[in-house]
């Protein structure tokens, strides 16, 4: 605590300093301060307004449904031929599998690529294979759910016996395709990072080089690891048109990993097509919006705090 | 300023922000069209998407002047589109329902209905499938979810796979409402399209699907032989094929259908609009629907497209 309350201390008397030269300094130099401090504050009002639009745009639905159907109900069927059903549990059920798994089939990957190009690769090996990963981002994500439909699904549907492959399993290996060039190159960089006399300390006390991998280059590089996975699992959550086009999306609550999922992003861009705008139905898709945006933001609060207390 | 002024000021500025996008949203749906000029935005049903490009190709080559741009979607989407005034002509593989019609009647709309096309709704399974008929008693039972082995319906003995559309579908809607009169199994597949539905059945020996007629036909208007057509029957009556035209256009076929098109509001006389219309009820737009594998109209679905032709003036 109070290392913390000396550097707030340090950090106002530098911003006193700073502001009682800004005084005497012309414009030039003040335009691009104040240029650049719109930007910045442009972006919290954008991520500010974002929250805002999906809660107000949200919020009515509970006028007509109540918060247990909503967030407990495991149906979700509002076009219903008899009564329809508000839950949205099988929908984040679908979101939550799909995105434990890829990240667990990205992460390792990622991670191994990482290992190899930052500590094991020799330098020209590096310069050639690292773009070649980071280009794996550059495949547009409805290509990537086509080659899904054409080889995966047929590939998983073989393997496990079944007449079909379009469930939860098929899509988070596609999903976690799309993730792994933005883990495998921050870890990357994280690893590369790492001072170089680390490694030759370490390396001078006779470690070995795969102990001072996991001794000394990961525990250091780990803020930032962690925040390549967090980055990933960003990544993961939000992917729509690979769920849309190969986890199945049936109605049914998922029970294991070869059952197809509807997931929400998914969801709500099958159904955001055909709402009429105000509607109830519109309005609980954007609360489904909500809710997705919402744990997106709790991981990313995660990963800034635990980067924050390895910082310290 | 300190830092609670900036979090309120922050705060403020992201209310105004949503504001704004609030009021341009209330804007855009009170604007009413121009329909005066010469191009024309249809949308919806992803069974009538082909059909409808064929026909405005064809429109386009003899007005050149004509601008015409046709997507899919979904026949929900069409007519959500409708309603909220962004677009000339709504295609619709279903017919609009009663809150759909009063919530356009309350933004000042009066919607027209056109008939395009009889269809005969197809049931289709697995090129390898045992199955050649299913009574309409067991098709509903099949997608309610209380039929789940192809062996019920004397086929093999394995797990039956349903595979539907997506609840923006007007296919989706009618095969509900006329087949299973009751909420699907949750165990179907919902698919982005009748080609997708045409895709997975073929490649999977238990599925069971449901398209347009034009969809189970090749590029010649022949049927498709990688997969099945299932003939269909009502109680005590024989099975019908979807692809025996005077039995889909008279109504033996016990799901054929007429698929429409709305438009916001009686056009006026020589508009683009009335136009094309007219150009798709002629003999010259009757050809193409019956080359895209539809049937064209029936005496009584003519007549009904007259009348609206009359109230045209």
């Amino acid at each position: 605590m109070t290392n913390i309350a000396i550097k707030i201390n340090n950090c106002s008397i530098r911003s006193n300093k700073v502001n009682s030269n800004h005084s005497s300094i012309n414009i030039s130099e003040n335009l691009p301060k104040w240029a650049f401090g719109f930007m910045a504050t442009l972006t919290v009002v954008i991520l500010f307004g974002i929250f805002i639009f999906l809660l107000i745009s949200g919020l009515g639905t509970f006028r007509e449904i109540g918060l247990g159907e909503f967030f407990l109900g495991t149906d979700w069927n509002p076009t219903a031929f008899n009564a329809p059903s508000w839950g949205i549990l099988s929908l984040v059920a679908g979101t939550v599998m799909i995105s434990l798994l890829a990240i667990s089939i990205a992460i390792p990957f990622g991670l191994s690529i990482a290992i190899y190009l930052s500590e094991i690769a020799s330098p020209k090996t590096r310069e050639i294979l690292k773009p070649l990963v980071e280009m794996i981002a550059s495949i547009p994500s409805v290509v990537l759910g086509f080659l899904g439909l054409l080889f995966v699904a047929p590939l998983i549907a073989g393997i496990f016996h079944l007449t079909n492959g379009l469930n939860a399993l098929t899509a988070s290996i596609l999903v976690a395709i799309a993730a792994l060039p933005t883990i495998a190159s921050i870890c990357e960089d994280a690893l590369s990072n790492v001072n170089q006399r680390f490694r030759e300390a370490s390396l001078a006390l006779g470690a070995t080089k795969w102990t001072t991998i996991k001794r000394i280059v990961i525990p250091a590089a780990s803020s930032g690891l962690i925040a390549a996975c967090m980055l990933g699992l960003g990544r993961v959550i939000g992917e729509t048109m690979i769920v849309l086009m190969v986890a199945g999306n049936n109605r049914a609550f998922p029970h294991s990993f070869l059952d197809a999922v509807n997931p929400m992003t998914a969801n709500v861009a099958i159904e955001i097509k055909e709402v009429v705008v105000g509607s109830l139905h519109w309005q609980s898709l954007f609360m489904i919006g909500f809710v997705l945006f919402m744990m997106t933001f709790v991981i990313n609060f995660i990963a800034d705090l635990l980067i924050y207390k390895k910082s310290l | 300023m300190n830092k609670l002024n900036l979090i309120v000021l922050i705060f403020l500025i992201s209310c105004v922000m949503a504001y704004i996008f609030f009021g341009n949203n209330a804007n855009d749906i009170n604007n009413p069209q121009n329909t005066q000029n010469e191009s024309l935005a249809m949308k919806g049903s992803d069974t009538e998407v082909q059909l409808v490009s064929n026909l405005a190709e064809a429109f386009t080559v003899k007005n050149s002047n004509a601008d015409i741009s046709v997507t899919g979607g979904g026949s929900g989407v069409g007519i959500a589109a409708l309603i909220n005034g962004e677009i000339d002509l709504a295609n619709s593989s279903r017919a609009m329902k009663q809150d759909e019609i009063s919530q356009s009647a309350n933004r000042g709309l009066d919607v027209q209905e056109f008939i395009l096309a009889i269809d005969g709704l197809t049931v289709i399974t697995h090129s390898e499938n045992p199955i050649n008929q299913l009574s309409i008693d067991q098709l509903g039972k099949i997608y309610k979810g209380e039929i789940k082995n192809w062996k019920e319906v004397g086929g093999n003995d394995t797990p039956i796979v349903l595979y539907g559309r997506q609840s923006t579908s007007g296919t989706y809607n009618f095969f509900r409402d006329s087949v299973v009169n009751s909420d699907y199994s949750s165990e179907m597949k919902t698919m982005e399209g009748n080609q997708a539905i045409v895709e997975a059945v073929k490649q999977d020996t238990n599925g069971i699907g449901y398209v347009g007629v034009g969809y189970a036909k090749n590029d010649k208007g022949e049927p498709r032989q990688d997969i099945k057509i299932i003939l269909l029957h009502g109680v005590g009556e024989p099975p019908v094929s979807p692809l025996d035209e005077l039995a889909v256009k008279d109504g033996r076929y016990p799901i054929a259908r007429p698929i429409f098109q709305y438009i916001p509001r009686l056009p006026l006389k020589n508009s683009i609009l009335e136009r094309y219309l007219q150009f798709e009820a002629s003999n010259e737009g009757q050809i193409i629907i019956e080359n895209a594998g539809f049937y064209s109209l029936n005496d009584e679905y003519r007549n009904k497209n007259q009348q609206l032709f009359n109230k045209i003036k």
